[in-house]
């Protein structure tokens, strides 16, 4: 089963690459409010089951692919059940 | 600058990641301050007879993911994580600093640099607590100038946890002056509450011989030393 864990800087946490960008398209001319800069993981997981695969996608993001003080995560399976 | 001379050395445990690069600053530092330092490999899985280590700067693993957070699974930090637990005195500079908050013995996090360009210099401090043992030779509110060389030293912690630090006197070291990384609160160096694990992103070991400028480090890894030699004599007591 494949899956994509979406990792975000928290709201409210400086994103000093978001603002760069932010900055950078507004001055191509681009009406942007705001720009925050995350990270994509995509991961083939080993084991079946959809149940089985979001908990430990679940353990993944809190152990290792990101840091709950500072970054939020969203966890996207796709594939077969 | 030497060490007090009497007695047995402080035996000091400086680990080496891969990508460790200050590690062999730190060792000469703390041998010209009288300790003795005992080389660490990342992947030893126990630590020699010490009762205080030091997790020197660098890039380990690359930073990849985030600074510090594949380090932190390293198999020498299970001992460390015990010594800490016991009592032992933990240092973690920079890297080190970036590894034992992803490790969780020290609160809030490290984040890119508010200017996102890589600080390089000298930069003023001020002692704002010189009761711990990472800062004893020093006097409170004392001024020091230490380098930092970092790219990823904005030190983040959210408003709860930020009043807790400040509130239990944790911040140990702030920027005097311009601020070099956005951290909050100015904080350039903090310790657990119960005060024997320490994190900064300055450098002392670059701060130890008037050839290189300053000797301020010499301050703090000397505090550092002579803690670390009354816990190898007396091991309880920190």
């Amino acid at each position: 089963m494949r899956a994509t864990v979406l990792v975000r800087p928290k709201p409210g946490i400086l994103d000093p690459q978001g603002e760069a960008v932010l900055g950078s398209l507004r001055q191509l001319g681009f009406a942007v409010e705001d720009a925050r800069i995350g990270r994509v993981v995509d991961l083939e997981l080993a084991n079946g089951g959809r149940e089985q695969a979001r908990a430990e996608l679940e353990r993944m993001c809190e152990q290792l692919l990101a840091n709950p003080l500072i970054e939020s995560y969203e966890i996207e399976l796709v594939g077969d059940a | 600058m030497t060490g007090t001379g009497t007695g047995p050395k402080a035996r000091i445990a400086v680990v080496t990641f891969p990508g460790s690069n200050d590690d062999r600053d730190a060792a000469l530092a703390l041998e010209r301050l009288g300790a003795e330092p005992v080389p660490v490999w990342h992947a030893d899985r126990e630590l020699p007879d010490v009762r205080a280590v030091i997790l020197p700067g660098g890039f380990s693993h690359g930073d990849y993911l985030r600074a510090g957070a594949l380090a932190r699974f390293a198999p020498v930090m299970g001992p460390i994580q015990r010594l800490a637990a016991d009592g032992g005195l933990v240092l973690g500079i920079c890297n080190g600093f970036q590894i034992l908050c992803e490790a969780g013995l020290l609160p809030g996090a490290l984040r890119p640099n508010h200017s996102l360009s890589f600080v390089c210099r000298d930069v003023p401090l001020t002692v704002e607590r010189a009761d711990t043992p990472f800062t004893a030779r020093c006097t409170e509110r004392q001024r020091l100038s230490i380098p930092v060389k970092h790219g990823e030293g904005c030190f983040f912690a959210d408003s709860e946890l930020l009043a807790e630090l400040e509130e239990s006197g944790r911040v140990v070291l702030r920027y005097e002056g311009e601020n070099p990384n956005g951290s909050v609160a100015a904080i350039a160096g903090v310790v657990n509450a119960e005060g024997n694990v320490m994190g900064l992103m300055p450098h002392p070991e670059h701060a130890v011989d008037p050839l290189t400028g300053s000797t301020d480090g010499a301050l703090l890894l000397g505090s550092f030393v002579d803690a670390a030699r009354r816990a190898t004599t007396a091991p309880a007591a920190v």
